[in-house]
């Protein structure tokens, strides 16, 4: 028998006891105490999975596709997703050893960094940004290292920032564009920039292109196809958002055959693989997804188009995204921050949003707005911000 | 957008809702009110759209009767089908026409208040029509989709509310 007194949080490793809580996760605990909110913090699609992707998987289970699949992923998704990388992102790669398929891009971005770092290590990455970048860099004892975006640069990120932040433990370049939280996307020259600084300082780039296919301006090929690229690119995608399949848990990485041996290591001995049926829904997808997937692209733009008149008129000033589903308003001219802000307007009008400061602490003085919900919705949320906004003034 | 594109959007976003507001149609697509209003009328007049119709579940609403007719038909010399399809067109129980490829020839939907009121328009006006040679009726028993609306609503699974 012990008297000790060390509660069972004695064996938390420091490093994961060091995790903040993500900020969105606070906040989903208020969310939950009311009713008839409308929100704007959701990140995952209004649209559920197209019939002929969620048929495909009923298939799948009605004829015993239900067993696991070779490590790397089934290999007519292999083959789908090099033959759709190549047509849709520009980018060549051979199924057999050049790309994973993975629970996700989260276990995507996992692995790969799990693959890559060594305690001590630096990554460098932008902020605001996807929340769970920072923790998973710590999780394998590296050292995220945060890149502040502007929104005068419409937070796209750049390279005299990159320049200051560099060191010589510099070993990793992470992007997001089409970008959560900011809608924010690279040109082709913003992507050339990243790629000369990423030769010049001999670094490996991760690239996040979840929201790629959500992309409102013409799109140009991925980071990786530009010209020394290949062999120093990760690109990570999946299909949760392009194709409203988020419940399925499905994504892959694409990259030098050498560094996706490495992942598939610890993807083997971690993951065994993805779901098998996700696997043939994910198959139907890239087959025969593309028209549902462009009137779902189309949609959001129309939304996009709708909310971002409607804030810049209510006086909290946006650019006009150029991917993803999200709008990044200005709402300091209200003299609240960004979390004072976020908890009155769901308080006093229940429309929830999220506030900058979860995406990093430059989102200060900024919140997250969502338009993966209906017309109808962003409507009656635009009018209830407007009351807000006139009554704090 | 340019004007052709911008018809295309329209059309296809009042398909979806034809009593979309002229407004939500402008700020949907960048556009004005003036420019939308304009371009329907134009859509209007070259019979583009043709009209505006609500979709209704009869079920829930009135006791009309609907039914599918195959008709066969004698072509004519010169015109085809097209003389007698647009003659059997102007019944005003006749919903809809189409040629269609196959056994027969002109597909009809027709309407009626009562199952006596469409089998006396087919007896009385439609088989004794010249150039008809048959005729096959089916009347509809249930409704599951009509115009792209599923009349049995899906079952709604609520999202979390907040999601990175
Ligand atoms: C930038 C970004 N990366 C990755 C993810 C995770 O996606 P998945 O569902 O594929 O794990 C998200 C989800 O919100 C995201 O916004």
């Amino acid at each position: 028998m012990s008297d000790s007194k060390l509660s069972p949080k004695q064996w938390v490793a420091p490093h994961i006891a060091g995790l903040p809580r993500s900020g969105i996760r606070d906040f989903f605990e208020l969310v939950k105490t009311m009713d008839d909110v409308i929100s704007l913090g959701i990140g995952e699609p209004d649209f559920v999975t197209p019939w002929h992707i969620r048929e495909a998987c009923i298939y799948a289970i009605n004829h015993g596709y239900t067993s696991y699949t070779s490590n790397l992923g089934d290999p007519r998704l292999r083959k789908a997703i090099c033959k759709y990388s190549a047509e849709n992102f520009g980018l060549e790669y051979q199924p057999e050893n050049e790309c994973i398929v993975t629970v996700g891009v989260s276990e995507a971005l996992d692995i790969v960094l799990r693959a890559v770092l060594s305690p001590g290590d630096e990554v460098l990455y932008h902020e605001p940004c996807y929340v769970s970048y920072a923790p998973s860099v710590r999780m394998t004892h590296a050292v995220p290292v945060p890149v502040l975006t502007r929104a005068e640069n419409d937070f796209v990120l750049q390279v005299e920032d990159l320049e200051k932040a560099v060191t010589p433990r510099s070993k990793v370049l992470l992007l997001n564009y089409p970008n959560n939280p900011t809608g924010a996307g690279m040109t082709l020259a913003d992507k050339q920039l990243m790629a000369d600084f990423a030769i010049r300082h001999d670094l490996l780039v991760l690239s996040d292109e979840i929201y790629e296919e959500l992309s409102y301006i013409p799109r140009t090929p991925s980071i990786a196809s530009l010209p020394g690229m290949k062999e120093r690119t990760v690109t990570l995608n999946g299909f949760s958002k392009a194709f409203a399949m988020t419940g399925f848990r499905i994504g892959y990485a694409c990259g030098p055959d050498d560094l996706i041996e490495a992942m598939m290591k610890i993807h083997q001995y971690s993951m065994l693989c993805a779901s098998s049926i996700a696997q043939a829904a994910a198959i139907e997808a890239l087959q025969n997804g593309q028209g549902p997937r462009e009137d779902m692209r189309r949609e959001y733009e129309q939304r996009r188009n709708v909310i971002v008149k409607r804030l810049n008129e209510i006086g909290l000033p946006c650019f006009m995204p150029r991917g993803a589903f999200y709008v990044f308003p200005r709402i300091s001219s209200t003299g609240l921050d960004s979390a004072t802000f976020a908890k009155r307007l769901l308080q006093e009008k229940h429309v929830a949003v999220v506030p900058g400061t979860a995406f990093g602490s430059c989102g200060e003085g900024f919140v997250r707005c969502s338009y993966a919900t209906s017309l109808e919705e962003i409507e009656i949320a635009m009018t209830r911000i407007q009351e807000f906004v006139s009554a704090l003034s | 957008m340019n004007d052709a594109t911008l018809k295309k959007e329209i059309v296809a976003l009042l398909r979806r809702n034809a009593r979309m507001p002229e407004k939500e149609l402008a700020d949907r697509l960048n556009s004005t009110v003036d420019k939308i209003a304009a371009l329907i009328r134009e859509l209007e007049k070259d019979r583009v759209i043709m009209g505006y119709a609500a979709i209704i579940n009869q079920e829930a609403e009135n006791g009309e009767v609907r039914a599918i007719i195959e008709v066969g038909v004698q072509p004519e010399r010169d015109t085809g089908f097209d003389t007698i399809a647009e003659r059997l067109g102007k019944f005003p129980e006749v919903h809809s026409v189409y040629l269609v490829s196959g056994h027969y020839d002109l597909r009809l939907e027709v309407v009626g208040q009562s199952m006596q009121d469409v089998a006396s328009f087919v007896s009385s006006k439609l088989a004794s029509q010249p150039g008809v040679k048959s005729t096959a009726t089916y009347f509809l028993l249930k409704k599951y989709k009509e115009a792209g609306v599923q009349i049995s609503k899906d079952e709604h699974y609520e999202r979390l509310k907040i999601v990175p």
